[in-house]
């Protein structure tokens, strides 16, 4: 398909659908083929998943994942815009400060469980924790670089208008980073949901990640486990999509290289 | 062949108010190590309400001499007054135009237009917005973002924006530079309209002699790095001017050839 086409709205559901058929059928046959007892095959996933619906743990489960991340991203937000920010529009705080991140950031959250764990105990706030950990850095890190790679010329338009410092640095180098802080952002967010499964695992008894270890921990319930993967995808899809819609507002739109 | 263009430059002395003016204006940019001259002894006088266009090839420092009229950089050596005050930096009374590259992508038309009226009263923004937005023509795409509109309806923009705040100068950089030549002849014919009713000292950097020719009162030939003043030259041609006039073809082939440019291609 040439990239000048704009793909057919029939076509922009069909393909994707239609690999997802290719996908299943090739996992179903594999499963027969290969005779294996232990890797279930997607109609027993189907029914295991039904189970856990009627015996109404999936949706606490799920949404106590989704609560998790959502407290942890929204922490690192939080903190992470304005400091960003501040690094950014101080390049002299930057030099101090961005040793440390550069130190800290390739640290993966998994490697922060036990001190979570010394931190905050077994419990939701290590988990979230975890979140916010994997969720901060990026954030900071693409504002400081958004912030640097405004356009003089903006800067100086703004000066020049009479704005103060404070003023420039929320009227113009703020939007002005906007879209590239939203990427990170987006990418941020990508991080918690990874990060929350993991923390799930170790540090706490509910949510997608414990589903996991709990159905392989009492009775090798494989089923669950390949189910409670495709849902923890099928969540970060609908996540990043959901995001996505943001960048096609008005006041950010200009800085997304689809829009012209 | 040497034609000298006659220069009466006494003509232009006795309405003469000067607004701007540059002393001994000299700037040294270090680059590896290396010091390297800009501008060398830039002794220039504006006058209040004139339109002068600065001229030179590229590299000659005419966007550097610009950027410091406007107090965006400070000179090595020497002063740009305003008023008989020396600029320290850049004020919302001289607005400096970028190329369309200047307006903010994130807000609408009117935002960007209303941006350095944030002081104002929401009626009266509004209504200096809508008369800004009449004068240049933008009239219907006041919701409009800047990556919806032209190159030329960008620049319109921006100098709507500048104009909004009532600034007595105008610093504009190549205004022009990154249009189409049709858009170009036609945003030159807008300027002077837009001149001619509000009477703005304007300081126009281009490198394109026609342009300076169709425009100015006033058009500074500047040389190759160091930048100097070359020559000044007065365009005694009233608006609007016959571009094919025997006079225009005379001043336009005087600048050729001060620059040192023959007249064939």
């Amino acid at each position: 398909m040439s990239a000048l086409v704009e793909p057919r709205k029939w076509e922009r559901l069909f393909w994707p659908l239609l690999a997802s058929a290719l996908f299943l059928a090739l996992w179903h046959y594999a499963v027969l083929w290969t005779a294996t007892k232990i890797f279930p095959s997607p109609l027993e996933v189907e029914r295991g998943f039904i189970d856990l619906i009627h015996a109404h743990v999936l949706w606490p489960d799920i949404l106590d994942s989704l609560r998790r991340v959502a407290i942890g991203y929204f922490a690192a937000v939080a903190l992470g815009i304005p400091l960003g920010l501040l690094f950014g529009w101080y390049p002299a705080v930057n030099q101090v400060v961005n040793p440390v991140v550069q130190l800290l950031r390739p640290i993966s959250p998994i490697a922060w469980i036990p001190v979570a764990i010394i931190f905050f105990g077994v419990g939701d706030y290590a988990a979230i924790f975890l979140v916010f950990l994997g969720a901060f850095f990026p954030i900071v890190v693409t504002c400081v670089d958004g912030v640097a790679n405004v356009p003089l010329i903006y800067r100086r338009a703004g000066t020049n208008f009479g704005l103060t410092p404070p003023q420039i640095l929320a009227r113009v180098v703020f939007p002005a980073a906007l879209p590239q802080i939203l990427v990170g952002l987006r990418i941020a967010l990508g991080i918690g949901w990874l990060v929350v499964v993991a923390g799930e695992m170790i540090a706490v008894s509910s949510g997608l990640g414990f589903l996991i270890i709990d159905s392989r921990n009492s009775g090798k319930r494989y089923d669950l486990v390949v189910g409670a993967m495709l849902l923890i995808g099928l969540i970060g899809l609908a996540l990043d999509m959901l995001f996505r819609r943001i960048e096609t507002i008005k006041p950010v739109r200009w800085g997304f290289r689809n829009e012209s | 062949m040497s034609t000298k263009i006659a220069m009466e430059t006494d003509v232009m002395a006795p309405l003469f108010k000067t607004k701007l003016r540059t002393n001994a204006l000299s700037m040294t940019f270090n680059r590896d190590g290396k010091s390297m001259s800009v501008l060398e002894n830039i002794d220039l006088d504006v006058g209040d309400g004139e339109f002068v266009c600065l001229l030179g090839p590229s590299g000659c420092g005419k966007s550097t001499l610009l950027s410091t009229m406007a107090g965006f950089l400070a000179p090595t050596s020497g002063e740009v007054r305003i008023d008989g005050e020396i600029v320290r930096g850049p004020d919302p009374r001289r607005i400096f135009v970028f190329q369309e590259r200047g307006v903010f992508p994130w807000l609408t038309v009117e935002g960007n237009i209303g941006f350095g009226l944030g002081r104002l009263p929401r009626a009266e923004r509004a209504q200096r917005i809508a008369h800004y937005i009449k004068m240049v023509g933008l009239e219907g795409f006041e919701k409009s973002y800047p990556h919806e509109l032209s190159g030329g309806m960008k620049q319109r923009v921006e100098v709507a924006r500048a104009l909004a705040v009532n600034p007595d100068v105008m610093f504009l950089d190549e205004p022009f530079g990154a249009l189409d030549s049709i858009t170009r002849m036609v945003m030159r014919g807008e300027l002077l309209r837009i001149w001619e009713a509000e009477r703005k000292t304007i300081l126009f950097v281009t490198h394109d002699i026609d342009e300076a020719v169709q425009l100015a009162d006033r058009v500074v030939v500047m040389s190759a790095r160091p930048g100097r003043v070359q020559q000044i030259v007065p365009i005694d041609i009233a608006h609007p001017r016959d571009i094919s006039s025997s006079r225009y073809l005379e001043l336009r082939d005087g600048i050729l050839n001060q620059i040192g440019l023959a007249h064939g291609i």
